[in-house]
């Protein structure tokens, strides 16, 4: 066969380019918000809202609302109840989020079982990206540039709430305002990927190419460039294996980025495991306050 | 515009209370400008606490604060309160240039997208001068020495034009040098008009540095100059443990 025939031939059938155009939104949406999660340190609230959203889509599905409004009310739902319940009560933290977004997530399930759908309710669960419809496409399409308008329009704000939100409030900027503003275009963002993923990997997409994008960079504005373009790639990557090898897409668009990050966790040309492990050798080897150790250091 | 005989400071009656335990009771303390002044106190103290209620983050269960005359969210929203946080309190894996930590002070003055114009620029690369870090101003933020980052949040303040920089133990992991760079530093904005607030549990900067301290155990229990305060009678006052005083904390 035709090599070029490998990455023609899937483009034949209209479902895999819609969902190559869906997969690869979601994941530059996705891979955007990343870059502030994981620097927040939101990686498991990202996890927790995902997961909570399940039973909002469920009822919007059930009430004809747009997904996206019921996934926002139930994002902010569930933070509110994780802070209720961390604030009046002895329960810690992450006891109080995985309380909750279990919780949230089997109502949806639950909802899910006892609704009667033309469409199969689970796809929300594990993703259906091979079976996305043209107004599946068109929602995504615009979820996302309104999750990426919004993150770029406020993207030096949202990164000073990321690093410092006690200067963001001593200049009179409003670091609750900034936090609701984040969680809503989570819970945004969550409707966006769970077509591709499912509510169960959209957090995979919400924290590896940020995660990645840490390691490959010391300036934020290159992770935000850096993280979508791995992010898309993989994604394409996992989509077209899927077709050749005949496997889940979710899965292995998840799989692809996972392996990625741990391509770069060992051999990051500047936070990699590898070369840190070799310049702490040769610093040894140097010695203290050789010129190498200390440029070395000044470098770092 | 504040009128310039009003105190920089002025905390009256201030009390704090995190539940049963109380942080703050009925402290009263006034900076004028242009002094350097320690606050000193333990861990628990109630130091981060008035900070705080400084800043605006945090609310007096009674009495009040205000900065240059006005109360703690106009003065929030006029930048005039800069604040150097603890080094335990950033994130120095932070993927931001030194250059960019000091433009966040510029913030308050820009528009919605906080986009740059040249007077941001030019007072960005002044403050930076002004705390010796020009050449360092592209490092990512974490690999400066502790001095060094100190100063690159001094620089914040300085850009920010604020008229009241609180630090939060500046002294805490800096070598002898960077101390004595860091207090001319300081001194040098006092001279200029600005009021610097110190907390600290780390005495031995102060004397060549501070016009007055005060002492804090929740109350102030002494404010006057930093000889007097520095006193070891008075500092046993405020270190010293009263066996009937435990499970307070802030």
């Amino acid at each position: 066969m035709n090599p070029l025939d490998l990455l023609t031939e899937p483009l034949s059938y209209g479902f895999m380019i819609r969902a190559l155009v869906t997969t690869a939104v979601a994941a530059a949406v996705c891979a955007l918000l990343s870059c502030w999660l994981v620097l927040i340190g939101w990686s498991l609230m990202g996890d927790a809202v995902s997961h909570a959203v399940l039973p909002g889509v469920v009822l919007a599905y059930v009430l004809g609302l747009p997904f996206a409004i019921g996934a926002v009310v139930f994002g902010f739902l569930a933070v509110g109840l994780i802070g209720a319940i961390r604030d009046t009560s002895r329960v810690k933290e992450d006891a109080a989020i995985g309380i909750v977004f279990t919780t949230l997530f089997a109502l949806g399930l639950v909802l899910i079982s006892v609704t009667p759908s033309q469409t199969d309710l689970n796809h929300i669960v594990f993703g259906n990206v091979l079976g996305v419809s043209v107004v599946d496409v068109v929602q995504v399409v615009g979820l996302g540039a309104v999750v990426v308008a919004v993150l770029l329009h406020k993207r030096r704000d949202l990164v000073l709430y990321a690093f410092d939100p006690g200067h963001a409030h001593a200049i009179g900027l409003s670091p609750r305002r900034l936090g609701a503003l984040l969680l809503g275009l989570l819970a945004l963002t969550a409707v966006v990927a769970l077509q591709v993923v499912g509510v169960i990997l959209v957090v995979a997409m919400l924290i590896l190419p940020g995660a990645t994008a840490h390691l490959l960079t010391d300036r934020f504005s290159r992770m935000l460039v850096v993280a979508p373009i791995l992010s898309v790639v993989c994604a394409t990557v996992g989509l077209y294996l899927s077709y050749w090898i005949d496997a889940a897409p979710g899965g292995l668009v998840v799989v692809s980025q996972g392996a990625v990050f741990s391509a770069v966790y060992l051999f990051g040309p500047r936070h990699g495991l590898l070369g840190r492990l070799r310049n702490a050798r040769t610093d040894r080897a140097a010695g203290p306050g050789s010129d190498i150790t200390d440029a070395r250091r000044a470098r770092r | 515009m504040s009128s310039t005989d009003a105190a920089a400071v002025d905390v009256e009656g201030l009390s704090v209370r995190y539940g049963p335990i109380v942080a703050l009771d009925d402290v009263s303390l006034t900076l004028r400008r242009g002094t350097v002044c320690g606050l000193i106190g333990m861990n628990g103290s109630g130091k981060s606490t008035l900070f705080k209620a400084m800043m605006g983050l945090q609310r007096a269960d009674s009495g009040r604060v205000t900065i240059g005359g006005l109360d703690p969210a106009a003065a929030r929203r006029r930048g005039i309160v800069g604040y150097v946080p603890q080094a335990e309190a950033v994130d120095w894996s932070f993927p931001v240039s030194v250059r960019d930590v000091v433009m966040t002070g510029r913030y308050g003055r820009m528009g919605p997208m906080r986009r740059a114009r040249d007077t941001d620029r030019a007072a960005v690369a002044d403050a930076l001068a002004r705390v010796e870090l020009t050449e360092l101003a592209d490092r990512q933020i974490g690999q400066l020495s502790g001095g060094q980052r100190k100063r690159a949040f001094v620089a914040r303040g300085i850009a920010q034009g604020a008229e009241i920089l609180l630090l939060d133990e500046p002294f805490a992991g800096v070598d002898k040098r960077s101390e004595a760079t860091m207090s001319g530093l300081l001194t040098d904005l006092a001279a200029g008009g600005a009021t610097v607030l110190i907390a600290t549990h780390d005495l031995h900067a102060l004397p060549s540095l501070a016009d007055e301290a005060v002492l804090l155990l929740r109350r102030v229990l002494l404010h006057g100059p930093v000889e007097e305060v520095l006193a070891p009678h008075n500092l046993a006052r405020a270190f010293g443990v009263d066996p009937l005083d435990h499970g307070s904390r802030t």
